[in-house]
């Protein structure tokens, strides 16, 4: 197994690579550049020179990639250029953690939600519980999030008045890098977004444990372990539980990708000051380092989440085996 | 299973007199799926509705009317003489001289109901497009790469890695800013000045189908390929090579209409997330040009004011989770339909 994930790393390097050169690459032929403009005024022609000599972006393409592929190496993920102020270690040690957060509760959430409803839809089988519970999963899963956050808005933030409808609760550092802090005004604040976004979350997930439970319930060594006279309980929860997850494994690698594109959304509606809202908005004011590096660190989430599932998967069943 | 399980015998699997296709089959029990269906007939509405927008609108979705800007859903109002004269129905002025908007209007005092009804159109055509190129492509490379297997296989399985590791939203957020940066300097000349021209005409449609299609087909080929994989070795394969079938005869005749309805059903239930892609694009203003209307956009426009101005949040989303809800039905009812495990659970 060890061995499995190394490889799966080393696989992963010359990937990396490649998604970094193609971004820098793109970034780069974006027509206009980080010093175009200062303020609402062009940028005076000496001044322009002299600063893209200072961040080197007067060498050819080749040069300046593979600077900052050596400086990415040591863990400098390159200069802010337009805000001079910070660099981009301390822009993503702002908005990663909030992110993480955002995406890590918002899959409890689904988990918490997802697994118990699709139980018990699918020992209820073909009852109202059964109908009512795939009819609102099916609801979930098409109501993007790009519509529910402001629902949530109107109904729980100005409606009902419940919570807060904008901001993060808390700013980084957190404990441990990103444990989400005990305060009250950091999960009322977290409570909308973290719906707009674990909802379908939830949704996909309770579909796929039904599914995956039906198949199993009507295998053999259930009706085995019926035989033996265990109790219904433990029938489904230590026999059929475990293997029926095996489907919601299999989409946790597209639903990982699905968290990052949702907290784009949701960042950008409930104005958290996360990765996905830093990105879309130093894109125009072409922050080179910056959009190759939050493409490069979404990437990594997407690779280190698949060979996570991959892992899982060997663990949910035995059959499968890396070598 | 709670209910008996009879014998397979021809009475119950209703085949008395003459043998069904699979796609037969699948057609009766789609039909028999209610929601399902209705699903299908809302989707076929709402594709009828684009394309006859400007008949049943009772505006253009250009024509601004500042004079009442934001106005309430089903509210009229009695405007100057000369506005009053732009009040038409379906072409014919209207008699009592008001502006009458069914959804309200938005911030420029456009009518949101005939927004809303143009959005169809964008909403629609990326269905079609991204959807027709995602499986165009994802078949060809998929069955190709799995039935004839060897290097051509491997280099496919090292692209799949390859774009599995991309995060795909932000690549398509920098190729739509390329493109758009493009368009405004308008310099490239031959072909792509000719793109760039067809794409100003499409109001920045045709680099949203791009950006869409480059990044989808990889979900069809896989499938496509596993399940050419599967059924290349079984016996009916078998039998038509031996009877010296070309390749060509085989992928045609055997393997593809096994694997049509996998992919209609995985193509189905992709399409919404196709949908999202693209009003998440024009959320952010990377998609189509202003003043095209796409539901992603209006819902930029309005989710910020949503206190005081909700029904212009509220009707391009309830729109956009209708046609998705209607889309996911029928992939529901199709996978049932096609997967015979599925027959007689209902």
């Amino acid at each position: 197994m060890i061995k499995f994930v190394l490889r799966r790393i080393l696989v992963a390097i010359p990937v990396m690579f490649a998604i970094a050169l193609a971004t820098f690459l793109m970034v780069q032929a974006l027509p206009g550049g980080p010093f175009d403009v200062v303020g609402f005024r062009a940028m005076p022609e000496p001044i322009r020179e002299i600063l893209e000599e200072r961040y080197g972006l007067n060498e050819p393409l080749y040069v300046q990639f593979f600077s900052y592929l050596g400086n990415l190496l040591q863990g400098n993920l390159g200069p802010m250029l337009r805000d001079q102020s910070q660099n981009v270690n301390d822009i993503v040690g702002q908005t990663f953690p909030v992110s993480i957060q955002l995406g890590i509760l918002s899959l409890i959430l689904g988990l918490v939600i997802g697994v118990p409803a699709g139980i018990i839809a699918a020992l209820r089988h073909n009852s109202a519980i059964d109908a009512t519970a795939t009819f609102v999963a099916v609801l979930g899963v098409s109501v993007p999030n790009l519509v529910l956050g402001p629902v949530l808005i109107l109904i729980f933030g100005v409606y009902l008045d419940w919570f807060p409808v904008a901001f993060w609760g808390a700013d980084p550092p957190f404990t441990l890098y990103f444990l989400p802090p005990l305060t009250i005004d950091f999960w009322t604040h977290a409570a909308l977004p973290v719906f707009a976004l674990g909802t379908g979350i939830s949704a996909g997930i309770s579909r796929l444990t039904r599914a995956g439970l039906l198949e199993v319930m009507s295998e053999d060594y259930i009706r085995t372990a019926r035989a033996k006279g265990l109790r219904e309980r433990a029938v489904v929860l230590i026999h059929a539980l475990k293997n029926s997850m095996i489907p919601v494994a299999t989409v946790m690698g597209p639903l990982l990708a699905g968290i990052l594109t949702g907290s784009l959304v949701v960042e950008q509606i409930f104005a958290i000051n996360g990765m996905g809202r830093k990105f879309i908005s130093s894109i125009g004011s072409r922050e080179y380092f910056l959009i190759t590096s939050l493409t490069l660190i979404y990437s990594v989430l997407l690779i280190g989440g698949n060979i996570m599932v991959d892992v899982m998967y060997a663990w949910l069943d035995p059959r499968i085996r890396y070598d | 299973m709670s209910e008996a399980t009879l014998p397979i015998s021809p009475v119950n699997l209703g085949m008395e007199s003459k043998p069904r296709s699979p796609l037969q089959n699948a057609w009766r029990e789609f039909r028999r799926n209610q929601i399902a269906v209705f699903g299908g007939i809302f989707i076929i509405f709402v594709v009828l509705v684009a394309f006859i927008a400007p008949l049943i609108t009772p505006y253009d979705f250009r024509t601004q009317n500042t004079a009442v800007s934001r106005s309430k859903p089903m509210t009229g109002y009695i405007v100057s003489e000369t506005q009053a004269e732009q009040c038409h129905w379906n072409n014919t002025p209207l008699e009592w001289g008001c502006t009458i908007y069914l959804a309200g209007s938005d911030s420029l005092g456009r009518d949101l109901f005939s927004r809303v009804v143009y959005g169809t159109r964008v909403s629609i055509s990326v269905a079609v497009i991204a959807s027709v190129v995602s499986v165009v492509i994802g078949v060809i490379i998929g069955t190709i790469s799995g039935y004839f297997g060897g290097w051509i296989d491997d280099v496919f399985m090292r692209i799949v890695d390859f774009l599995y590791a991309i995060p795909v939203l932000p690549i398509i957020i920098l190729m739509q800013v390329y493109f758009q940066a493009l368009a405004r300097r308008n310099v490239a000349a031959g072909l792509g000045g000719y793109l760039l021209e067809l794409n100003q005409n499409m109001g920045g449609l045709l680099f949203l189908f791009i950006a869409i299609g480059v990044l989808n087909w990889i979900g069809m080929a896989r499938l496509a390929r596993g399940q050419v994989l599967t059924y290349k070795n079984k016996e009916f394969v078998e039998a038509a090579e031996s009877v010296g079938a070309s390749h060509q005869r085989i992928i045609f005749k055997h393997l593809l209409p096994n694997i049509f309805g996998p992919l209609l059903v995985a193509e189905t239930l992709a399409i919404p997330g196709y949908i999202f892609l693209e009003a998440i694009l024009s959320f952010i203003g990377l998609g189509v040009n202003p003043p095209i209307p796409s539901w992603g956009s209006m819902i930029n426009e309005g989710y910020q004011g949503v206190r005081s101005n909700a029904h212009l949040v509220l009707v391009p989303g309830i729109a956009l989770t209708l046609l998705t809800l209607a889309f996911n039905f029928m992939g529901d009812g199709l996978r049932d339909a096609f997967d015979p495990r599925m027959r007689g659970r209902k």
